[in-house]
C-alpha cells in the first residue's frame, strides 16, 4: 500500500510538539480537500450533463425532422406509373456477322397490382382470367383479397393485352414499364443466344440478365453501359444459319432421328457461321429445364456443343494425319488390314464383318474406313504421342467457344491410356467429345496444318494458331478424304458443282448401364469443302437415324447423314460466295480440241 | 450546524411524505410518463388486435393485459418515486443482484419462446425478463462504485463496476441479446462519461471506432454492403422497414384516421417494435411530434434537474437512468425512420409488454426519486463561502 503523507505536515508537527490530537487537523485538511475535488467534479460534470441534455434534444429533433420529411413525402408505391419515366437501353443488341439483329430490346410493361386501391378484386380476378388463360380465377381472387398491398401479375404484357386490362378500368391495376429482350428470329440460332430473363425488380425498371448462352457468357459485357451503343456482332451468318437449320431439320425428320446437329465453321479463323441444334426452342420463351428423365432430351440441350458422343470413324483421319507427318507411313504405303484382328482378349472387327485385307494402301484405309488397318496405325505411333496430338487439337478439354454451356461440356476421355485405349481411340471409341470439338480439330487438317480455336465472334483479322502438322500433310490428308467421297463410305456426298472431302463415322450408343445399343447410333459426317482449298468445316450428327427406305433398316452415316450434309453444302456454299466448279458436259474430240486450244 | 455544512436533508419535523413527495418531484416528467402510458393503451387499441386475432384470442385481450401490467408499472413507479435516495441505492443494489443471479440461471431454467435466444422465465400467466430489471439496477450500481470512486481514499470504482459491466455483458451476449448488451454498455459509458472520464480518452476512443469503421468499409465486403444497403435512399417495400416508411408516409401530418390503419396487419413486430409507425399512419406525425416531445421532456428535464444536484452519486444514477430510458426511445423511432440500422428495441411504456413495462416502470420510478428537489447546501456558500 502507497504510504499517504501527513498533511499538512507543518501544522501537525507544530500540534504533536504542542501535545494536541494531530487527526483532527488532518480531518479538517481532509475535508477541505474533498470539498475542492467535488466541486471541481460537480463543474465538470454540471457541462457534460448539459451537453448530454442538448444531444438527446438534437437527436429527437433529428428524428423529429426526418418524420416530418417522411410524412410530407408521397408514398413509395406509385399511384400511376409515371408515364414520362425513361428507361434506358441498358443491354446491347446482338447481331449476325453482317448485322442483321439477332436480339435486341423492346419496351413493353409489367402488370402488377395493388389491392387496397381494388375496387372490385372479384371482377378484375374474373376479367384478368379471361384475358390470361394461364391465371386461374379463384387464385387470383384469393391472392387479390388476402390483405397483402402489392403483388406482381404479369412480367410483360403484349399491346393488345395492355389495353384489355385498361378497359377493365380497376384503379388497383397498375403498369410498370419494362425493357424485354426480344429475339426477333423467334428459334434461329436459340442454342446461340440462349435466352435473358429479369434479374432484379422494381416498379420502374428491371434489370435484363442472360440465363444461358452467349447472352450469359457476354452478360457483363452486354450490360456494360459504355458499350451498350455498340451491338456485339456474332460470327453467325444469319441466311446460313436458316439454310443449314431447315436442311438439318428435314433431314432429322426423313431420317427418323430424335436429334441432329450442325457446325458449319471458317477454317482459317476459327469462326462459328452456323451452329444448329435440334429439336430446339424459342428463347421469347425458354421452355423449364427438364425436371426428370435424361437432361439431354429437352429442347435446351444444345447437341453441337453439350453432346459429347463417341464420334467413332470419323477420329481415323487423325491417326493416318499423325502418321503422315511422323513420317511412319505415305498414303501409298501398304498397311496390315487383315481381320479380325486380335489383341490380347480384344477382337477388332470390320463393319459387318468384312475384311478389307489382309494389305490396305493407307488411303485405302480412309476411303474403305478399315477399323484394323487404323489400328495398325495408331500403333506404329504410340499411345504417348498420339494422346499428345489429339491433345494439341483440342478434343482432351472443354472448347473455349462463347457459350456457358461449353464449360460444362467435357471429352470423356480414360484415365489409363493403354494399347488397346491407343487402338479403339484411334477409330473414335471409347474417347467422346462433342460436334464442336471435330469441327476444331477438322478445321486444324483443312486449313493446312494449324490450330484452330472455335469462336462465336465476328473477327475481322485473319488468325494464326500454332502449328500441328507439316502443310503438306494437311493436304495429304485432305486429298484422302476426298476419296471418301468419290470412292469410299460417302459417295452420297459427290455432289455437283463443289468438291466435298470428308470422314463419315458410325458409333453404337452408350448405354446408361455399361456396354452399346445394338440398334442406336450416331452418325457423323465430319466434312470440308471445297477440297482442294478448304474454307469451311461442316460436321453434321444425327441422333439415333435410321434410313427405312430400302427392306431393312440402315443405320450407318453413308446412308443417313451425308445426305444431309451434301444438301446442306449445296444450298449454303453459293450463301458463302463459293463459286461452282462447272464440270465440262462430256468430252469430245472437239471440245478436247478447244481446250487444248485455250 | 453539522448538516447545514455536509449539505444534507434538513430535517422537517411533520411534514407529511405525500405532500412533500408532491412539493419536490418533477411534476413534467410525472405528467409526461403518465402521458406516454395513456398513448401506450392508445396505441394498443390499434396495434395489438391484429395479433390477438391472429392468436384467436379477444380482441382487445393484450390491451387489457397492458391495462393491468401497466396499472402496476405505475404504482411501482410512484411507489419508487418516493423513496430517498440512500433508499433507491439498496432497492438498486439488492435488485441487481437478484436480477444478476435470475440472469445467470437462465440456461437452466429459461425459455426462448421459439424466437431462438433464451431472455425469459415463463410463469404461465406472465413471462420475466431478467435483462429489463437488471439494467435500472445496474445502473444504480455503477453509479455508487463511480461515485465512490472520488472519494479520497475511496475504492477503485471504476474498475470494478468496469468488471461488472464486462460479466454482464458476457452473459447477455450468450443468450443472445445484442441490443441489452449495447444499452448496459452505454449505460456505463454514460455515468463513466459524467463521472469525468479523460477528454483524451474519449477523443481517442471516438477516433478508434471512427477508424475501425471505415478500416472495415474498406476491408470487408459484407459490411461495405450493409452500410450501403442502409445508405441508399431505396428501401424494399416488402421488407418490415419498407412497410413502416410507407405507413409513415401514408399517414402524413394528420393520419388516416384511427382504425384504418393497414401496417399493423402486414408487420409482425407492430405492437412492439414498429409500434410508431402505427402511430405515424393512423394519427399522423402529429402524435409522433408529440410522443417525442413526451420523451423529450423526460430526458433533458432530468438531465437539466441534475445539473444542480451535489450529491454526486444522485447525479451519476440519474443521468444513467435518464440516458438508458432516452436511448430506447430514440433507437426505437430512429430505426423507424431509418436513421440507425435495424434492431429490435422497444418504446417504453408505450410498446406492448408485460413484465418489461414494470421494469420500465422501476426504472423512471427511481429517476423520479432522484431528481426530486433537494436543498443543495445552498445555505452553507451562503454561509462560508462568501469570501472565495
Amino acid at each position: 500500500m502507497t504510504r499517504t503523507p501527513l498533511r499538512p505536515l507543518a501544522r501537525i508537527l507544530s500540534a504533536r510538539a504542542a501535545g494536541e490530537n494531530p487527526d483532527v487537523i488532518e480531518r479538517e485538511n481532509l475535508r477541505a480537500r474533498h470539498e475542492v475535488i467535488r466541486e471541481k467534479s460537480r463543474n465538470r460534470a454540471e457541462g457534460r450533463l448539459l451537453f448530454m441534455g442538448l444531444a438527446f434534444f438534437m437527436a429527437f429533433t433529428v428524428i423529429g425532422a426526418r418524420m416530418g420529411l417522411l410524412a410530407a413525402s408521397e408514398p413509395m408505391e406509385p399511384r400511376s406509373a409515371a408515364p414520362g419515366a425513361t428507361i434506358v437501353a441498358q443491354r446491347g443488341d446482338i447481331t449476325d456477322r453482317n448485322g442483321r439483329v439477332l436480339a435486341t430490346n423492346l419496351v413493353t410493361h409489367a402488370l402488377y397490382a395493388q389491392p387496397k386501391d381494388m375496387v372490385d378484386p372479384g371482377k378484375v380476378a374474373r376479367e384478368l382470367a379471361a384475358i390470361f388463360p394461364d391465371l386461374k380465377e379463384d387464385d387470383l381472387k384469393r391472392r387479390l383479397t388476402d390483405g397483402r398491398s402489392f403483388m406482381w401479375i404479369k412480367k410483360k404484357l403484349s399491346p393488345e393485352q395492355m389495353q384489355k386490362v385498361h378497359e377493365i378500368g380497376d384503379p388497383g391495376l397498375l403498369f410498370g414499364p419494362r425493357e424485354m429482350r426480344l429475339y426477333p428470329n423467334g428459334r434461329l440460332a436459340a442454342h446461340v443466344l440462349g435466352g435473358a430473363s429479369f434479374g432484379a425488380e422494381g416498379v420502374h425498371s428491371a434489370e435484363v440478365i442472360g440465363t444461358a448462352g452467349i447472352e450469359k457468357f457476354m452478360d457483363d459485357r452486354l450490360r456494360d453501359p459504355a458499350k451498350a451503343a455498340e451491338p456485339l456482332q456474332l460470327s453467325i451468318d444469319l441466311t446460313v444459319q436458316a439454310t443449314v437449320t431447315e436442311v438439318l431439320d428435314a433431314g432429322m425428320k426423313m431420317m427418323n432421328a430424335k436429334g441432329a446437329a450442325a457446325i458449319l465453321m471458317d477454317v482459317h479463323t476459327g469462326e462459328v457461321i452456323s451452329l444448329v441444334s435440334l429439336p430446339d426452342f424459342d428463347p421469347n420463351d425458354r421452355p423449364a429445364p427438364l425436371l426428370e428423365g435424361d437432361p439431354g432430351d429437352s429442347p435446351l440441350f444444345n447437341r453441337a456443343v453439350q453432346g459429347v458422343y463417341e464420334l467413332g470413324s470419323t477420329f481415323k483421319i487423325f491417326a493416318v494425319a499423325q502418321a503422315l507427318d511422323l513420317g511412319l507411313v505415305n498414303p501409298d504405303t501398304m498397311v496390315d488390314a487383315d481381320a479380325p484382328m486380335v489383341w490380347g482378349k480384344y477382337r477388332i472387327k470390320e463393319f459387318k464383318n468384312h475384311n478389307y485385307g489382309p494389305l490396305l494402301s493407307v488411303t485405302d484405309v480412309i476411303a474403305k474406313s478399315s477399323n484394323v488397318g487404323t489400328a495398325r496405325i495408331a500403333l506404329m505411333i504410340g499411345g504417348l504421342r498420339q494422346q499428345a496430338f489429339l491433345k494439341s487439337l483440342g478434343i482432351f478439354e472443354a472448347t473455349p467457344v462463347e457459350l456457358v454451356e461449353a464449360r460444362g461440356a467435357r471429352p470423356l476421355v480414360p484415365a489409363k491410356w493403354p494399347d488397346i485405349v491407343t487402338i479403339t481411340a484411334s477409330y473414335g471409341h471409347g474417347v467422346s467429345a462433342s460436334p464442336l470439338h471435330l469441327a476444331a480439330a477438322y478445321a486444324a487438317i483443312a486449313n493446312g496444318g494449324t490450330a484452330v480455336k472455335p469462336t462465336l465472334l465476328h473477327h475481322t483479322t485473319p488468325v494464326v494458331g500454332t502449328r500441328l502438322m507439316q502443310e503438306k500433310v494437311a493436304h495429304q490428308a485432305v486429298l484422302m478424304m476426298r476419296e471418301v467421297v468419290t470412292r469410299g463410305t460417302a459417295s452420297y456426298a459427290n455432289i455437283p458443282g463443289y468438291a466435298i472431302a470428308g470422314k463419315t463415322g458410325t458409333a453404337d450408343k452408350p448405354k446408361p448401364g455399361g456396354g452399346y445399343y445394338k440398334d442406336k447410333v450416331v452418325n457423323t459426317f465430319a466434312s470440308t469443302f471445297p477440297a482442294h482449298d478448304p474454307k469451311y468445316v461442316l460436321i453434321v450428327t444425327l441422333d439415333e437415324p435410321v434410313d427405312t427406305s430400302s427392306s431393312e433398316p440402315r443405320r450407318t452415316a453413308g446412308y443417313t447423314v451425308v445426305p444431309v450434309a451434301a444438301e446442306a453444302v449445296r444450298r449454303t456454299a453459293p450463301l458463302l460466295g463459293l463459286r461452282p466448279e462447272i464440270e465440262v458436259p462430256g468430252q469430245n474430240a472437239l471440245t478436247a480440241v478447244v481446250q487444248k486450244k485455250n | 450546524m453539522t448538516e447545514m455544512v455536509y449539505g444534507s436533508m434538513p430535517v422537517r419535523a411533520g411534514e407529511p411524505v405525500l405532500s412533500r413527495w408532491w412539493r419536490t418531484i418533477d411534476k413534467w416528467s410525472l405528467t409526461a410518463i403518465l402521458v406516454l402510458f395513456g398513448v401506450g393503451i392508445l396505441l394498443g387499441l390499434a396495434a395489438s388486435v391484429p395479433l390477438a386475432t391472429r392468436n384467436g384470442l379477444d380482441p382487445f385481450y393484450y390491451v387489457q393485459r397492458q391495462a393491468v401490467f401497466g396499472g402496476l408499472a405505475i404504482a411501482a413507479m410512484l411507489g419508487t418515486s418516493m423513496l430517498s435516495p440512500d433508499m433507491v441505492r439498496r432497492l438498486g443494489v439488492v435488485g441487481f443482484v437478484l436480477s444478476f443471479f435470475a440472469l445467470i440461471l437462465l440456461p437452466v431454467f429459461g425459455t426462448d419462446f421459439g424466437k431462438g435466444a433464451v431472455r425469459w422465465f415463463s410463469f404461465g400467466f406472465a413471462s420475466f425478463q431478467p435483462s429489463e430489471f437488471l439494467k435500472p439496477g445496474f445502473v444504480i450500481v455503477t453509479a455508487w462504485l463511480m461515485a465512490s470512486a472520488q472519494e479520497l481514499n475511496g475504492p477503485p470504482g471504476k474498475t470494478i463496476s468496469f468488471c461488472i459491466t464486462l460479466t454482464v455483458v458476457g452473459f447477455l451476449a450468450t443468450q443472445p441479446d445484442f441490443g441489452q448488451s449495447m444499452l448496459v454498455i452505454f449505460g456505463w459509458s454514460v455515468i463513466y462519461f459524467v463521472a469525468g472520464a479523460p477528454m483524451v480518452l474519449i477523443l481517442g476512443f471516438a477516433g478508434l471506432v471512427a477508424g475501425g469503421g471505415f478500416l472495415a468499409y474498406g476491408a470487408s465486403e459484407h459490411f461495405a454492403r450493409r452500410i450501403d444497403g442502409f445508405l441508399s435512399p431505396d428501401v424494399d417495400p416488402r421488407s418490415q422497414l419498407g412497410y413502416a416508411t410507407n405507413a409513415i408516409q401514408e399517414g402524413g401530418f394528420f393520419g388516416v384516421g384511427v382504425g384504418e390503419g393497414q401496417v399493423k396487419w402486414t408487420l409482425p413486430d407492430a405492437h412492439t417494435d414498429f409500434i410508431i409507425a402505427v402511430a405515424a399512419e393512423e394519427y399522423g406525425l402529429i402524435l409522433v411530434l408529440c410522443i417525442l416531445g413526451l420523451y423529450g421532456t423526460v430526458v433533458v428535464r432530468s438531465m437539466f434537474r441534475l445539473m444542480k444536484e451535489r450529491d454526486p452519486f444522485v447525479r451519476l444514477a440519474g443521468a444513467g437512468l435518464a440516458c438508458i430510458f432516452g436511448v430506447q426511445a430514440m433507437i426505437n423511432m430512429g430505426v423507424a425512420v431509418r436513421l440507425l440500422p435495424a434492431k429490435g428495441m422497444t418504446l417504453p411504456f408505450v410498446s406492448y409488454g408485460g413484465s418489461s413495462v414494470i421494469a420500465a416502470g422501476i426504472t423512471v420510478g427511481m429517476l423520479l426519486a432522484l431528481t426530486r428537489t433537494r436543498p443543495q447546501g445552498q445555505m452553507g456558500d451562503i454561509l462560508f463561502r462568501r469570501g472565495r
